[in-house]
């Protein structure tokens, strides 16, 4: 009887494997598409994030599902993948996209994963474009990754800029151990800080800490004039009810990644001081704004993926404008073979965008000069516009 | 007094914190001086009942939800053992210890694929999240329910294992598991309890960690199951005195690391810490030597 239960129970997983294989390749058959591949965090540390970047990419697909390639109408179809927030999964899901032949690829948000599948894009010569990820060795040693985002070395200076500006002299900046974006925006911090003459006192937090008591308290006890954490949203919104608690009496400040409703919904109703530098500020493009509330409130999905509100995040935007660039480096191509439209980016200039025209410069990076910086405002739960602040 | 307005911040936290990882650790020790199993899958029954009171929260009033968070906990802990670890008593000691691991990645996985891989905020209860001042350390009240409530807990815990028939009954089972079920002792009753203590601490615990930690994610039980095992191991696994001393220690040295600036180390400090223990005192600061009869 025992051995009978487990042999149906074998028999039972081996048939639900084989379903879900026959599923995934059903999606495939049809002549004329051609597909792109998301390569985003749907869980884990950036799970948020990456959940919003995918938002906007999905929207954009829903807006302009076709793309007229050399003549030829092509149906354009997202194959996502979920890299987890993970450096070692990423290079599995990155190998996914490039098995399932992907004309190109969008993603990530977070810089280590990006450059942890950088080698798979490269080996299998398949252009990336990068939506958000702002530390610079994305691009830096990669033919193959593009992006359409500033950098850490520029958003650092940014930051640090508007700090000293505003007459803060002594900057707490906080990371996460083995992060390739928080270590690498605070060092660009630190260093704009110190050049401007500030202060500064550094420390780190291994992963899986939530206990976040004693760095308040540090920041605290150091006298600093600002909490610099550009660290994930989940470890952000821990720090903000610390912050609150301990009654840090210093502005927080960080970079894209806490302009996200995680954080508002987290500093709602707290008395807490919060600033970001971001790519994006709603307003910025109305028409955009309203179709994608529009289409998250009548997607349940969207919404839930989008943290149950229809508040609007600038890595949607980002997400939305990679779609396009990607859909222009198509046609500037005229091909779906990845490596002619790998070899159409450089040159390829796209206007019309949600977060601004993008072009690349020799690295591959977009040429961006300003950043927005933005405020939360604690009682309503939204960002409020600040203003734009340049690298100079 | 200079120092102790520098480092009272530090202090409370450490202490707060000692006493949320004592509540989990009891359910470690308990299990163990029982079973001699560790109880991997302790840890995720504690972030299941984070989770579970995040939806309640949103249907129901704080008092029933509480009392339904632990219920709940108790019912999966049991669940656990009847379902993974019961049919396997009689296999060898590894076998349990790997379906222990098993359940612990299921019950990961599982919330996984409920929340979505997306962090939950902690229902906000209004007055252990209110902000007090005591001295130079500005905190939340939880900071000082913790620690009372944590030697509440205990003594009560001490009381009922030294003073009650199935308290005599769970010692009997921890000295000699054979023997005791040759007295007429109904072994899987006793099993049943423990793991009842065991779950309804980690679920309280739970409250108070997540009332101060706010933010819930899948692997959530991961390092404070962790850490309470070092605190149970510290202690001296099998011993609840031992465990909670272990528990208040490790909170307590690892917040003052981070507050002399070493935040660096303050996991590595646990970790070394379960080390030394293992090869300097194996049995753990109360524990019973282990004597092998023939």
């Amino acid at each position: 009887m025992k051995k009978f239960l487990a042999l149906t129970m074998t028999l039972l997983l081996v048939l639900t494997f084989c379903v879900g294989c026959g599923g995934g390749d059903s999606g495939s058959g049809g002549g004329d598409t051609i597909k792109i591949g998301v390569f985003e965090p749907a869980s884990g540390d950036n799970g948020a994030g990456g959940k919003q970047e995918t938002l906007g990419i999905q929207y954009a697909n829903k807006m302009q599902p076709t793309v007229d390639i050399g003549g030829t109408e092509y149906n354009v179809e997202l194959v996502i993948v979920d890299n987890e927030s993970d450096n070692s999964k990423a290079v599995t899901a990155a190998q996914n996209l490039v098995s399932q032949n992907v004309s190109i690829v969008l993603g990530s948000y977070g810089s280590g994963v990006s450059i942890a599948a950088a080698d798979v894009f490269a080996d299998a010569n398949v252009p990336a474009i990068g939506v958000t990820c702002t530390n610079p060795q994305v691009t830096a040693d990669c033919e193959q990754y593009f992006r359409i985002c500033f950098l850490d070395p520029f958003q650092g200076t940014v930051l640090a800029n508007y700090a000293y500006e505003n007459g803060m002299r002594k900057a707490y900046c906080l990371s996460k151990l083995g992060d390739d974006y928080s270590v690498g925006l605070v060092n660009y911090f630190v260093e704009a800080f110190k050049a401007l003459g500030g202060e500064v006192v550094e420390e780190q937090f291994p992963d899986k800490n939530s206990d976040f008591t004693s760095y308040v308290a540090n920041a605290k006890k150091a006298g600093c004039d600002v909490f610099f954490s550009p660290v994930s949203t989940e470890a952000a919104a821990l720090i903000i009810d610390q912050a609150e608690a301990q009654a840090l009496g210093m502005p927080l400040l960080a970079g894209d990644t806490w302009d996200s409703n995680v954080i508002t919904g987290a500093a709602k109703g707290k008395n807490v001081d919060i600033v970001v530098t971001t790519f994006y500020q709603e307003g910025g493009n109305p028409d955009f704004d309203e179709g994608i509330k529009a289409w998250f409130e009548e997607d349940s999905s969207a919404m839930t993926n989008n943290g149950g509100n229809t508040d609007l995040a600038a890595v949607t935007a980002m997400g939305y404008d990679a779609y396009f660039v990607a859909l222009e480096a198509m046609k500037a191509a005229g091909s779906t073979d990845p490596a002619e439209i790998l070899a159409a980016l450089p040159s390829l200039q796209v206007s019309g965008l949600v977060c601004g025209d993008v072009s690349f410069n020799e690295t591959g990076d977009a040429n961006k000069t300003e950043a927005f910086v933005k405020k939360c405002n604690t009682e309503t739960g939204e960002w409020e516009f600040l203003t734009k602040q340049s690298a100079q | 007094m200079g120092f102790l307005h520098t480092w009272l911040p530090y202090i409370l936290a450490g202490i707060a914190v000692g006493g949320q990882y004592a509540l989990i650790a009891i359910g470690y020790t308990m299990v163990y001086g029982i079973l001699r199993l560790i109880n991997f899958a302790h840890g995720d029954v504690f972030m299941w009942s984070g989770l579970i009171m995040v939806y309640m929260i949103t249907v129901l009033p704080l008092w029933l939800s509480v009392i339904l968070v632990i219920l709940f906990a108790i019912v999966l802990g049991t669940t656990i053992e009847k379902v993974a670890y019961r049919p396997l008593r009689s296999a060898p000691r590894m076998s349990i210890m790997i379906s222990a691991i098993g359940v612990s990645y299921l019950l990961q996985n599982f919330a996984l694929y409920i929340t979505g891989g997306l962090t939950k905020t902690y229902p906000a209860i209004n007055w252990l999240q209110k902000t007090v001042t005591i001295g130079s350390a500005t905190t939340k009240m939880v900071t000082l329910i913790t620690p009372i409530l944590t030697i509440v807990l205990v003594v009560m815990l001490v009381m009922l294992i030294k003073h009650t028939k199935i308290g005599m009954a769970m010692r009997a089972v921890s000295r000699d598991f054979e023997t005791s079920s040759l007295m007429g002792i109904d072994i899987n009753r006793v099993i049943t309890v423990t793991f009842v203590i065991g779950c309804a601490l980690a679920a309280i615990g739970s409250i108070l960690y997540f009332s101060n930690y706010t933010g819930i994610n899948p692997m959530s039980g991961a390092m404070p199951g962790l850490k309470a095992f070092v605190a149970a191991v510290f202690g001296g696994i099998g011993s609840v005195p031992g465990a909670v001393v272990g528990a208040f220690v490790i909170g307590i040295c690892e917040n003052l690391i981070k507050g002399a600036g070493w935040t660096t180390f303050s996991d590595a400090f646990t970790f070394v810490l379960l080390i030394i223990i293992l090869m300097v005192k194996p049995t753990g600061l109360f524990g019973e030597k282990n004597i092998d009869k023939v």
